[in-house]
């Protein structure tokens, strides 16, 4: 109400003002407003980042000032490399990441695939229960997981112990309930069958946007030609969702190879088998936090980067070389 | 071919089923004791323990303070957010400048630093600036993101006609006034997706506030439940009832405005 009035007030005393201040104004006003994002930025992202590329090179215990800093060069990426700690937890990383990440999306394709094509009303529905596990906090789920998981009262269990019991199909399941949590075999699925349902319904409405822009037309030329409902997948809807599967699974290597939460809060860190789903974003904040070794720390954080940047390479060049082959 | 169409569907079903289970013995498992918890047949509907699991949280963790904190951080967070990404998606969309391009491409390639990296440096600038224990130490970084200036330039250059910015501008309004009085206005429905995004981020956040957090009366909701994960002896109960109180606020928002949520996440992935 009072925007007009203020406007005309300002625009009645405007011609008095030099016409070239207010050009610069307009030249600099959009460097003024971009300028929080860049500082922050800078202050808390940039800044930390080349920190600990130095902090990398240098021998240094949290408890001792900055002063005592010392620079050994790579000898903490040596010692990073040559600790089983290191390796073993790598090996834990990749586990889980293919174990809960390749399930996601050969559930997430074909599941987007037929929700889009045979839900009509109910679809937000349907997508909103699958979507509900991204946004809810990892530590809260970790904590339900924690005790459905649990050997002698867990529901997953009793669920397992009721279908043992059913007739015909009943021998399929383990008939001895599982110590998931508290044995070394078990603690690894359970992990990461945690993070594929959370993880899912993310991958799900990323396939479901892609699925919305191919053109129907495709379809229905199928369907005249006579391909039946298995063949327009293979043929038309799997092509189409290239680019999006490309990003979809880099995301998920991305995301996937830096798991923390999840395995951090799952399992009690005193627990004997919590080793086997120590992940290497855990073994960098154990490394700086439990042992104080910063210097070693991020070392270890930037080994992890340069994993993740060389795997997201290969995962391109994977797709780009099959994009090739099919141009041929 | 009909069986298998509701095998799919069945499937589905299933699966949603999947989904839901987790939350519903959450609030299930809220209502009871742990002795109940841990007895079998497990408990499979509400009990009566709710306001005895309460008090026990309210003695084992400043939990309504906690809960301050996370909402204090949170608001604050998406609040700052709100201002400086409308801002800078609003310089991005409507100006034209020098470096313009290679600015923008810098905002986008931020987003690819993996958090985990940050986590040292972190904690030792947020020690050498003395804001260790702090609530702004989470607040302050996380005030202006790539992904909420690319979602607001999108919104901007699309809703808005340039026209409009001219019209303002030529009637005398300065720069910062045709920001504040014509382009705060118009973008509500991309303010609004912003804001649940950046809110139940920040409400859900974990490693920051794990590595610069100190005490108990400053933790936020997720550190504080898992501080009274204790190796032997865990009250299941009141902390499930503490787990339901910190994820019902996301739920009741994502009821609300699911669909939108959704749009905004996509979009901010699928960025052109």
């Amino acid at each position: 109400m009072s925007a007009p009035s203020a406007s005309l007030a300002q625009g009645a005393s405007a011609p008095a003002r030099p016409a070239k201040r207010r050009f610069d104004r307009k030249k600099w006003a959009p460097y003024i407003f971009i300028s929080p994002f860049f500082i922050l930025f800078a202050v808390f992202s940039l800044f930390p980042l080349l920190f600990s590329i130095y902090l990398s090179f240098n021998q240094w215990e949290a408890a001792s000032g900055v002063e005592a800093m010392q620079w050994v060069g790579l000898d903490n990426y040596k010692y990073a490399l040559s600790d089983p700690w290191f390796l073993r937890s790598l090996g834990n990383t990749v586990w889980l990441a293919l174990a809960s990440g390749v399930p996601q999306h050969l559930v997430a394709i074909p599941l987007a695939a037929f929700i889009h094509n045979s839900f009509k009303r109910s679809r937000n529905l349907v997508i909103g229960i699958y979507f509900l596990p991204f946004i809810t906090s990892s530590v809260a789920i970790a904590m339900v997981f924690n005790t459905l998981f649990s050997r002698d009262y867990g529901q997953i269990n009793v669920l397992l112990e009721w279908c043992a019991s059913l007739p015909l199909v009943g021998g399929l399941f383990p008939a001895e309930s599982i110590d998931w949590l508290g044995s070394s075999l078990f603690i690894k699925p359970a992990v990461a069958f945690v993070i594929f349902w959370r993880y899912l319904g993310w991958n799900l409405v990323l396939y479901l946007s892609a699925l919305q822009v191919i053109p129907k037309d495709l379809y229905e030329a199928a369907t005249i030609d006579g391909a039946s409902t298995r063949q327009q997948f293979w043929y038309i809807t799997l092509p189409q969702l290239r680019p999006m599967i490309y990003l979809a699974v880099t995301l998920t290597i991305m995301g996937n190879l830096q798991l923390f939460e999840e395995p951090f809060v799952l399992v009690a860190e005193s627990s004997g088998v919590s080793q086997s789903v120590m992940t290497t974003a855990i073994f960098v904040y154990k490394t700086a936090f439990s042992s104080g070794d910063f210097g070693t720390a991020s070392a270890i954080s930037w080994l992890l980067f340069l994993i993740i940047a060389s795997t997201t390479w290969v995962n391109n060049r994977i797709f780009s070389r099959n994009e090739r082959r099919e141009a041929k | 071919m009909k069986t298998t169409r509701w095998t799919a569907y069945a499937m589905v079903a299933i699966g949603a089923l999947i989904m839901v289970a987790p939350f519903y013995f959450m609030f299930v498992f809220a209502t009871h004791t742990s002795a109940e918890i841990y007895s079998l047949p497990p408990p499979r509907w509400f009990g009566t323990a709710l306001l005895n699991n309460l008090e026990l949280l309210q003695e084992r963790l400043p939990f309504w303070r906690n809960i301050g904190i996370s909402l204090y951080v949170a608001l604050m967070t998406t609040a700052l957010t709100l201002f400086f990404c409308s801002l800078g998606g609003y310089a991005f969309a409507m100006y034209e400048f020098r470096f313009k391009q290679p600015l923008f491409t810098l905002v986008m390639a931020s987003m690819i630093i993996p958090s985990f990296m940050n986590m040292i440096p972190t904690f030792m600038l947020m020690d050498f600036l003395g804001w260790l224990d702090q609530p702004r130490a989470l607040y302050v970084p996380g005030a202006a993101g790539a992904l909420g200036i690319f979602l607001m330039r999108q919104y901007i250059g699309t809703a808005i006609p340039k026209d409009l910015i001219e019209a303002a501008r030529i009637d005398g309004c300065g720069e910062f006034a045709i920001y504040w009085r014509v382009v705060l206005p118009l973008i509500g429905p991309a303010m609004g997706t912003l804001g649940l995004i950046t809110f139940i981020n920040s409400w859900n956040n974990f490693i920051t506030p794990l590595v610069v957090m100190r005490s108990v009366e400053n933790y936020t909701i997720p550190l504080a439940l898992r501080s009274m994960q204790a190796p032997n002896n865990t009250e299941w109960g009141a902390l499930m009832t503490g787990a339901a109180i910190a994820v019902l606020p996301l739920l009741l928002m994502f009821f609300v405005a699911s669909k939108r949520l959704i749009e905004g996440l996509t979009q901010g992935a699928v960025k052109g």
